[in-house]
């Protein structure tokens, strides 16, 4: 009888056929557990930088978002902020903060773990890390949404501006400031990592699809033999 | 074609002028210019305003376009204003005044807590000054070379010394010579700034008393004094400190041996002839009494064995400071005196440290002593005579090395990296570069010890700096001569005239020094100044901390941050926590009852570069410069009762004058 387990976990590989086709076994392993890699790498780098240029700043003012914190000069935002009524940076995402280490890190690992099932369950462990990089950038784009058009009507500027929703990449417009916003490090290698767990599946169902097949017609064999 | 390129393109045109009269130099210089490359509009300006080669190569050589950076900073002392002057070289923009000896609202300088206290620092006892003579400031030394770190400046006023820390350009130190009421001799530092000089002027008793001027040989005195500073804190430490009682000669400028001479202290003396004045009553008045004699006195001084003899307790306390006796100087063999010529000026050491210049003020002579030579003779004991003190006097001609015949009226002297020497001559209101000899005869190529230029200067010079010029590795390039008198350069502006500070380029060691730009000082009088290279100086863009005090350049103890504001009450004393963002304090309602003492903090929050907040409060007489990080302390007692409306005073923001609030004191 086949456990839960066994069939999770799938078909391990004959010591002889992996001898022989090592490489070929390799390639799910490499191209899943780069990708786990790379997300765990990324929580530690930036994912998106908005850069705001004005007259009075010829360096700019730059924040980076990274997946628990904001850098750079959020201080002096959050100061410009204030005079249209937004709320401070630091507010925003405040679960998301606490558990994307959490998050990201089991995410990663869930690709990793894809790495040791050869079913077709590796699918859905590695599946969020495929999705991650867009809800990444769905969770940042309901953040300005909601930061952008939820303007204190009782700040000091609060009719001179109307409420704006900065653009995820390129360029914008606010008062006398032009935003640039960039997809930074830590998002481009999660983006990496979804192409990699794409190649990573393919490369699973190439290599233990038949293996699956096999040992399934074995114990087809098997249960039949036995009942006659 | 951008605008840019055709910047670039007038300035290469411009440059081609300046070549183009170095070329013709000499020849005709009033000769009218005309610019052959993209010209036109540079052409019609020249033309519309007159201007002649020299003018063009004037301007481009000190243009500095926007946003550009000076390459060389100048310190200058503001003279009676009490302060200290930064300004941009080559542009001859001010950058920067700094508030010392006097209050000064823009910095918010002695009206807060915590800068009343550095100034009350150098209050004699039982009273308040609030003026100084700022005469010579002195930078930070590392090997004979500026360092960037600190600048200290004496008050010949007062004979007070401050300490100016490089990383936010205030005043940390003030500290009141105990037994002295003026100084000139100061401030310069020792080579690598283990001590600061501080010589006297006007001979008085030591100890503050009272003594008839029939007493003057007997009771009244001359001294120099070695500021110990600690780098590491940023402060002179007046228990390390120690002074040398010296003759009643009226001390006058001093210099700090180097390399060859590190370890000695030079300083020069006029009124040898004791004279004490007195016209009035029939007497010669002092500038004849002070004149009679032919030589005075060149001071030179063993400081490290009077370091080891003060070290070894043979000071004594005079007004508590320690004072090495003269007679113990003559003993152990730390003063000696070489004759210089009459009423002399200047004191300046070569960059090698082996030659002495002194200027003769009243002679058109710079008399150069050789080190070495000085050395010799006192290693040999021969003293032909001993002052009336029994002070050992060398030989003159066994000291002098050479004399040069510079012009009428020298005074202060520094030098280039090309081996010249550049002396400022009063009576002649010129500059006249001449020749070192030694070694350095090798870096000019011409006959050592000889005059090859002078170039006039409007007017009445007194020093002048060469950038980085009394280092051991001098600049060059750019001089400044610092005239006392502007007469007719400058529209005029009534009978008080501002002074003149002229810049030279001396950057050719062939081709003659050519004046470059006149820049009026109404201020007071700065008497010298020094120039540092920009990129020396690593000053702070905001404070390192929210909540920083700079008088300690630690964190403030009564520092808030945002969220944390509040008032507190103790009995009679209400205790204000406050903090200033654009655009708002918070509190912005203050409210006590009459008689209540107030004590207010307010730290600046801000983080952004130049987001300064002042903080005026109308009758109670305050002012505050609050700059990004920064906390400040008001402490007064609400003796009025009403209503009092605080503000910022700096512009700081669109809606700057809605940073307000009301201070009320009820009845």
């Amino acid at each position: 009888m086949v456990t839960e387990k066994e069939l999770i976990l799938g078909p391990r590989v004959p010591r002889e056929l992996l001898q022989k086709e090592r490489q070929r076994f390799l390639m799910p392993t490499l191209f899943l557990g780069g990708a786990g890699l790379l997300l765990l790498i990324s929580i530690f780098l930036p994912y998106w930088s908005l850069t705001l240029y004005a007259p009075q700043y010829p360096k700019g003012l730059q924040m980076k978002v990274y997946v628990n914190r904001v850098t750079g000069d959020v201080n002096e935002i959050d100061e410009l902020n204030h005079y249209i009524g937004m709320r401070s940076l630091k507010e925003a995402a405040p679960l998301e903060r606490s558990l994307s280490i959490i998050i990201v890190g089991a995410i990663g690992l869930l690709a990793l773990a894809a790495v040791y099932i050869h079913s077709p369950v590796a699918a859905f462990f590695a599946f969020p890390g495929f999705l991650y990089p867009l809800i990444f950038l769905g969770d940042l784009y309901f953040w300005m949404w909601n930061f952008g058009t939820h303007l204190d009507p009782r700040a000091p500027l609060s009719h001179a501006v109307k409420p704006f929703v900065p653009p995820l990449l390129g360029e914008g417009y606010v008062g006398q400031f032009k935003t640039v916003a960039s997809w930074d490090v830590g998002l481009w290698l999660a983006f990496l990592s979804s192409v990699l767990i794409i190649i990573g599946l393919y490369w699973h169902r190439k290599v233990y699809k038949p293996l699956l097949e096999q040992e399934l017609l074995a114990k087809a064999k098997e249960t039949s033999s036995k009942s006659a | 074609m951008g605008t840019r390129n055709k910047h670039y393109l007038w300035l290469t045109a411009l440059a081609l002028v300046g070549l183009l009269w170095l070329l013709t130099c000499g020849k005709n210089e009033q000769k009218a210019v005309t610019v052959s490359v993209g010209g036109q509009e540079v052409n019609q300006v020249i033309q519309q305003r007159g201007l002649t080669a020299q003018d063009v190569y004037a301007a481009v050589k000190t243009y500095i376009p926007t946003g550009k950076h000076d390459e060389y900073i100048m310190f200058a002392s503001g003279g009676h204003s009490g302060q200290v002057l930064v300004i941009g070289v080559p542009s001859m923009r001010l950058l920067k005044v700094i508030g010392v000896f006097t209050p000064e609202p823009w910095q918010g300088w002695g009206f807060s807590k915590e800068t009343r206290e550095v100034l009350a620092g150098g209050n004699p006892p039982g009273k308040t000054l609030t003026w100084g003579d700022v005469h010579h400031p002195g930078l930070s030394e590392t090997g004979g070379d500026y360092d960037g770190q600190f600048l200290f400046v004496n008050d010949k006023a007062n004979s007070r010394v401050a300490v100016i820390d490089l990383r936010d350009f205030e005043t940390k130190q003030i500290v009141k010579n105990p037994i002295s009421l003026s100084d000139h001799g100061g401030t310069f530092v020792t080579p690598n700034t283990e001590y600061v000089i501080e010589g006297g002027q006007y001979a008085m008793p030591l100890n503050g008393q009272y003594a008839s001027l029939d007493q003057y040989k007997e009771k009244y005195r001359g001294m120099i004094t070695f500021w110990k500073f600690d780098r590491k804190k940023g402060r002179l430490v007046p228990g390390q400190s120690f002074a040398l009682e010296l003759p009643p000669y009226w001390q006058d400028l001093s210099d700090a041996g180097k390399q060859v001479s590190e370890g000695w202290v030079f300083l020069n003396s006029f009124n040898t002839e004791m004279a004490t004045g007195g016209v009035e009553s029939g007497n010669p008045p002092f500038e004849a009494g002070a004149s009679q004699r032919d030589m005075d006195y060149l001071h030179v001084i063993n400081l490290r064995k009077a370091e080891q003899l003060f070290k070894a307790g043979k000071t004594k306390k005079i007004n508590g400071f320690n004072v090495l006796p003269l007679d113990v100087l003559i003993k152990e063999g730390v003063l000696y005196f070489v004759p210089e010529p009459k009423s002399p000026h200047g004191i300046d050491v070569t960059p090698d440290g082996n030659y002495l210049v002194v200027s003769g003020k009243l002679d058109p002579h710079v008399t150069i002593y050789n080190f070495t030579k000085i050395k010799q003779a006192i290693e040999k004991g021969q003293f032909k005579e001993h002052d009336p003190y029994g002070v050992p006097i060398i030989d003159f001609d066994t000291a002098m090395e050479a004399q040069v015949e510079v012009g009428l009226g020298p005074l202060h002297t520094q030098f280039d990296p090309n081996g010249y020497a550049y002396t400022s001559l009063f009576l002649e209101s010129a500059v006249a570069r001449w020749t070192l000899g030694g070694q350095w005869t090798s870096k000019h190529g011409k006959e050592p010890w000889t005059l090859v230029d002078k170039v006039s200067v409007h007017y009445n010079i007194g020093h002048l700096a060469v950038a980085e010029g009394d280092n051991v590795h001098p600049d060059g390039k750019y001089l400044v001569a610092l005239n006392k008198w502007s007469i007719d350069r400058f529209a005029n502006v009534g009978p008080l005239l501002p002074q003149n500070f002229q810049l030279v380029d001396i950057a050719s060691k062939d081709q003659p020094m050519k004046l470059l730009y006149d820049m009026p000082i109404g201020i007071g009088e700065p008497h010298y100044a020094q120039i540092i290279k920009a990129d020396k100086i690593k000053a702070w863009e905001v404070y390192p901390e929210i909540g920083w005090d700079p008088s300690t350049q630690s964190k403030h103890p009564k520092a808030v941050q945002a969220g944390g504001e509040k008032i507190v009450r103790r009995g009679k004393t209400v205790e204000v926590f406050m903090t200033a963002v654009r655009s708002h304090y918070t509190p912005e309602h203050v409210e006590v009852k009459k008689g209540d003492r107030v004590i207010w903090h307010i730290t600046n929050i801000e983080r952004a570069r130049d987001a300064t907040h002042g903080f005026a409060l109308p009758y109670y007489n305050f002012n505050l410069s609050i700059e990004p990080g920064e906390t400040q302390t008001i402490e007064f007692v609400a003796d009025r009762a009403g209503v009092y409306p605080f503000y910022c005073t700096e512009f700081c923001s669109a809606l700057h004058l809605e940073m307000a609030g009301y201070f009320l004191v009820k009845p």
